[in-house]
């Protein structure tokens, strides 16, 4: 494959990461070993942006691959196509990872079907191959190539869960919001947002999260404060951003919106 | 008697007024000043000529007593255009028989007046009460009224109770409540119109103005979880009917009493009152540690809860700044010079002030020590939480600063001292005499040892009125037990007995069965690809012509998910042997409901089953026979074996009570099948459209919940009844032998 093509893939500017703990060393470390990750954590929390982060980095490509339960085998491994000739074959993305060296990241690994997560199994232990059935081929992963996943363990459905020998198969790191202080300053740095306003957001924030489990599948996301942040920055008033960017989106619940309403007003007096 | 000497001005007058009583002639000189000085010439001509007219009707000197004293007045809220109005009731009240009902609607003509406030409004109010009177006016032959409406006069004394909890919408829909049940009982109607009925509190609940608190129950639940990270029960008590001491908000390990119903109040809507209280009492169980009372005199208790209540407000504030808009609002401000320190003790008077300079920077208070403690208040509070104890010792130092001799006065200054949505404080305090041990020994048992609860306390419902398109609230009284064992093997022979249908029916069942993966052809997406469809596409395309891109194929799971929930009518009538054989409709249900167990059972779908029977509203069983967890097992049987019928059928009741069951169960289908043999009666119920219109309203609600309902019907001429209320879904079993068979093949093809 051309330098070209490989470029495409690399992260070129650093994207903002606010480390939370000790992760960026760790992730390191897994590189170092070509160890295969995991990253658990609700969604909107900084999984990808994470991922993101560490591919700049560590100077490598990154191919990201949001899995949906239509998701086939073929899909990521690569399938012949019909032309004008006969057929012609194709590289999915996960092959495309194991030839060029990149960090493959597989975003949101449980909508997809069961059968198609089986065929990153060999990938991801000692043999490092990946076999190419229909073509008959034996590919053997590049040295820089790392697998990734992530996953959402709140959906919290019988269906939805990943298989034992597949968990089994990754190092894995548990992501979850924020501290109050940290979430604060992630707003502050990503929108340039002066803090009080922050600490403020930050608060109705927590809110929705108090709210699981009690008719709110996932409380807001940080990614949602964020949105709200740069209404606010755009020159919207706060309230009505938050309602816009905070409340509408998670919830069709009457009760849980005038709840969440009402903690916005209870916030900016 | 002493007369009174009319003055000479006002002797014209009075010689139009015609009247000869003399204590109208006593009180006359004031009232006329007083309308002279209020109504307008034509108004004071008006005024006599009614007055006159209220003296000459022949219902003693009462009337136009109340109406002289009462009318400048009433005249000064509603405008003197009125009084043809209300002249007109009076006069129709006194053609009726309805006479005795005049004085007491006069009397609460002022009242009614201050709450009316509009001549729509009263105009609406008059016309409530001349429908309440014709409708409930009895007659003998149906010509002439002959009797009082008994319910008018007891209405027009409750009337200030009912105009300050009601609109006039509702005091409406209260009055044909009471019109529809006890027209024709006229001491039920007096218990109702004088509200000591209880369903009349009822109805008066229900339509009662401003936030409920069962409506919001969730919303607060929420507010508490979700912003202060708490939680409790939320205990409604009720406003209504105290009127000298209204409770107030209070906590214990119960739960969070709250009012039944916060209507809005200075421009906060109830929703937010509610939360202004919760956030008070939240305040107070993170921040508030107990302390002893014993040292403190009652003044220095009422003063450390002041400024404790300050204190949690202050810092729940400072954790969320937009309470202090509704504290604000809800906070009366007391006049400075409003008490009257040689007359009256201004503690509370004091302390609601200190209360409100501590909350608003921009209080007008003047008094040095108000000022200097506010300030003290806010120095604490700057450098950390504070506590419960610093805010005693404040309490104690703002008192022997502040003492005043007559703080022991007996009369209180109450005015604009009253802060709503502050507790009661009872946590507050502990006591050292309390804590003595010999005493926790007397402590009062709930339950005598070996006494044992009887049975289930029962579930209240609601009943449907086609009359008037509402419920009765709470009209059905709904017992459950568990259904009396009896013999499995009665029920293991009826199935021997029926080993053939089994058989057939098995067959049935194995088609049935979840076949999971079901193929779907021709999709543009699919899982894979479709071969043949493919090859053929891939020639078309070499052909020239157009290919169809439909050449993949997809898997969808078929599996069933359905929760069933058998209701058997248990009523008397299933003891009649059926027509054309000798069994009883009881046995035949039984074999019947035996194959269909057995035959859900087999299929593997979560199912239940119980019965019920009626004896008046005040007592409908609801025998649990199977439950969702419980396996077909001897225990089931046994209680099935054990069925028997008695009394009536009061459907609606037992279908909501079945409902609230099945509505739990995980399932994408829920299906309630009904056997029963007859329409929904019972001997309490006279109009027989009740109860049938009560079971429709039934169905459209378990409907509304997801639930498919089925009848199964065992009484050839249900065709009049029965679609009424389940419209198609239902069947008729003419001939009931066939029962045994029909009811299973009924359900496998209702779930195929």
């Amino acid at each position: 494959m051309t330098k070209n093509s490989i470029d495409q893939y690399k992260v070129r500017k650093e994207p903002f990461y606010q480390a939370q703990g000790k992760e960026v060393k760790l992730y390191e470390a897994a590189y170092a070993a070509r160890l295969p990750v995991m990253v658990k954590g609700p969604t909107g929390c900084g999984k990808s942006r994470f991922i993101e982060y560490m591919a700049w980095k560590l100077n490598k490509p990154l191919i990201t691959v949001a899995c949906n339960e239509d998701m086939t085998a073929s899909d990521l491994v690569g399938r012949y196509l019909l032309d004008a000739n006969g057929t012609r074959w194709l590289d999915g993305p996960l092959t495309t990872a194991a030839r060029i060296g990149a960090i493959c990241y597989l975003d949101e690994i449980v909508e997809a079907r069961q059968d198609t997560t089986v065929v990153i199994h060999p990938l991801t232990d000692h043999r490092r191959t990946l076999p190419l059935d229909k073509k008959g081929e034996l590919i053997e992963a590049h040295a820089d190539f790392q697998l990734v996943i992530s996953y959402n363990p709140g959906y919290q459905s019988l269906l939805k869960d990943l298989k034992q020998s597949t968990k089994q198969r990754f190092t894995a790191f548990d992501f979850d919001y924020p501290e109050a202080a940290v979430e604060t300053e992630i707003l502050c740095k990503e929108t340039g947002m002066d803090s009080d306003l922050s600490a403020k957001l930050v608060k109705i924030g927590t809110t929705a999260r108090n709210l699981k489990g009690h008719g709110l599948d996932e409380g807001i996301s940080t990614r949602l404060l964020v949105y709200a942040a740069t209404l606010i920055k755009g020159g919207v008033e706060p309230r009505d951003a938050c309602r816009m960017a905070l409340v509408r989106p998670i919830t069709d619940d009457a009760d849980i919106r005038d709840t969440l309403d009402h903690a916005i007003d209870a916030v900016f007096a | 008697m002493e007369t009174a000497v009319i003055p000479e001005e006002l002797q014209t007058y009075w010689e139009r007024l015609e009247c000869g009583f003399p204590r109208v002639e006593l009180v006359f000189p004031e009232c006329m000043r007083e309308a002279l000085a209020t109504l307008s010439s034509k108004g004071v001509d008006a005024y006599i000529e009614h007055a006159r007219f209220l003296g000459k009707m022949g219902r003693g000197a009462e009337p136009i007593l109340i109406f002289l004293e009462e009318w400048p007045a009433v005249a000064g809220t509603l405008g003197e255009d009125t009084l043809p109005g209300i002249m007109e009731f009076i006069r129709r009240m006194g053609k009726s028989p309805n006479g005795k009902a005049i004085t007491p609607f006069l009397q609460s003509l002022p009242v009614t007046a201050r709450r009316l406030q509009t001549r729509e409004q009263l105009s609406d109010y008059l016309a409530i009460a001349l429908d309440l009177m014709e409708r409930t006016t009895g007659s003998v032959h149906g010509i002439h009224q002959t009797f009082p409406s008994p319910g008018l006069p007891e209405m027009f004394k409750r009337i200030p109770v009912l105009l300050a909890q009601l609109s006039l919408g509702g005091l409406k829909n209260w009055v044909d409540y009471g019109v529809r049940y006890y027209e024709d009982h006229p001491d039920r109607q007096i218990d109702y119109f004088s509200l000591q009925s209880s369903d009349s509190l009822a109805v008066l609940q229900r339509e009662r103005h401003g936030t409920l608190l069962v409506d919001n129950e969730r919303k607060l639940d929420m507010y508490l979880r979700g912003l202060w990270r708490d939680g409790d029960l939320l205990i409604p008590y009720s406003t209504g009917f105290d009127e000298l001491r209204q409770p107030i908000p209070y906590y214990d390990k119960l739960g969070i009493r709250l009012p039944d119903v916060y209507s809005d109040a200075r421009g906060i809507p109830g929703i937010d009152r509610y939360r202004a209280a919760l956030a008070h009492i939240v305040g107070h169980r993170r921040w508030t540690a107990a302390i002893f009372a014993d040292n403190f005199s009652p003044f220095q208790r009422m003063a450390t809860e002041f400024f404790e209540d300050s204190r949690v407000e202050h810092l729940a504030m400072r954790e969320y700044p937009g309470l202090r808009r509704i504290f604000m609002a809800l906070h009366p401000i007391p006049d400075e010079h409003a008490c009257d320190s040689e007359k009256e003790s201004g503690v509370r008077h004091r302390l609601t002030m200190m209360s409100r300079a501590i909350l608003d920077p921009n209080h007008p208070y003047k008094s040095p020590h108000i000022i200097e403690f506010a300030q003290r208040f806010h120095d604490f509070l700057r450098q950390s939480d504070s506590n419960t104890q610093e805010m005693a010792d404040m309490a104690i130092s703002f008192v022997a600063k502040t003492r005043r001799q007559s703080d022991q006065l007996a009369k209180t200054h109450f005015k604009d001292t009253v802060i709503d949505y502050r507790d009661d404080n009872r946590h507050m305090w502990k006591f050292i005499e309390e804590g003595d041990e010999e005493e926790a020994f007397d402590e009062e048992r709930k339950m005598e040892p070996g006494e044992e609860p009887k049975g289930l306390p029962p579930r209240h419902y609601h009943e449907w009125d086609y009359n008037t398109h509402s419920y009765r609230p709470d009209w059905v009284s709904v017992y459950e037990a568990l259904h009396p064992q009896g013999n499995a093997a009665d029920i293991d022979r009826l199935l021997a007995k029926h080993a053939g249908l089994a058989k057939r029916l098995k067959k049935m069942l194995d088609l049935l069965k979840p076949q999971d993966k079901v193929r779907i052809r021709y999709q543009e997406e699919g899982s894979e690809l479709d071969l043949d469809i493919a090859v053929r596409s891939l020639i078309d395309y070499k052909s020239g012509a157009t290919p169809d891109p439909r050449i993949n194929m997809s898997h969808r799971n078929d599996g069933r998910n359905i929760a069933v929930m058998i209701l058997l009518d248990l009523s008397e009538s299933l003891n009649e042997k059926a027509a054309g054989c000798d069994q009883t409709i009881l046995e035949l249900s039984q074999e019947a409901v035996s194959l269909l167990a057995w035959a859900i059972e087999k299929l593997g779908d979560p199912f239940a089953i119980a019965g019920f029977y009626s004896n008046t509203r005040h007592d409908v069983r609801y025998l649990h026979i199977k439950g969702y967890s419980e396996h077909w097992d001897d225990e089931v049987k046994g209680r099935l074996a054990a069925m028997e019928a008695s009394y009536s059928t009061r459907m609606g009741a037992a279908m909501r009570h079945a409902s609230h069951y099945l509505e739990k169960q995980q399932a994408d289908k829920k299906l309630m099948l009904i056997l029963t043999d007859g329409e929904p009666a019972d001997i309490d119920s006279k109009d027989g459209r009740i109860l049938i219109e009560d079971a429709r309203q039934a169905v459209k609600e378990l409907d509304q919940q997801g639930i498919y309902t089925y009848c199964i019907n065992l009484d050839p001429k249900a065709d009049e009844y029965v679609a009424d209320i389940f419209g198609k879904q239902y069947t008729i079993i003419d001939r009931v032998e066939s029962l045994p068979e029909r009811l299973p093949q009924l359900f496998i093809s209702l779930t195929k």
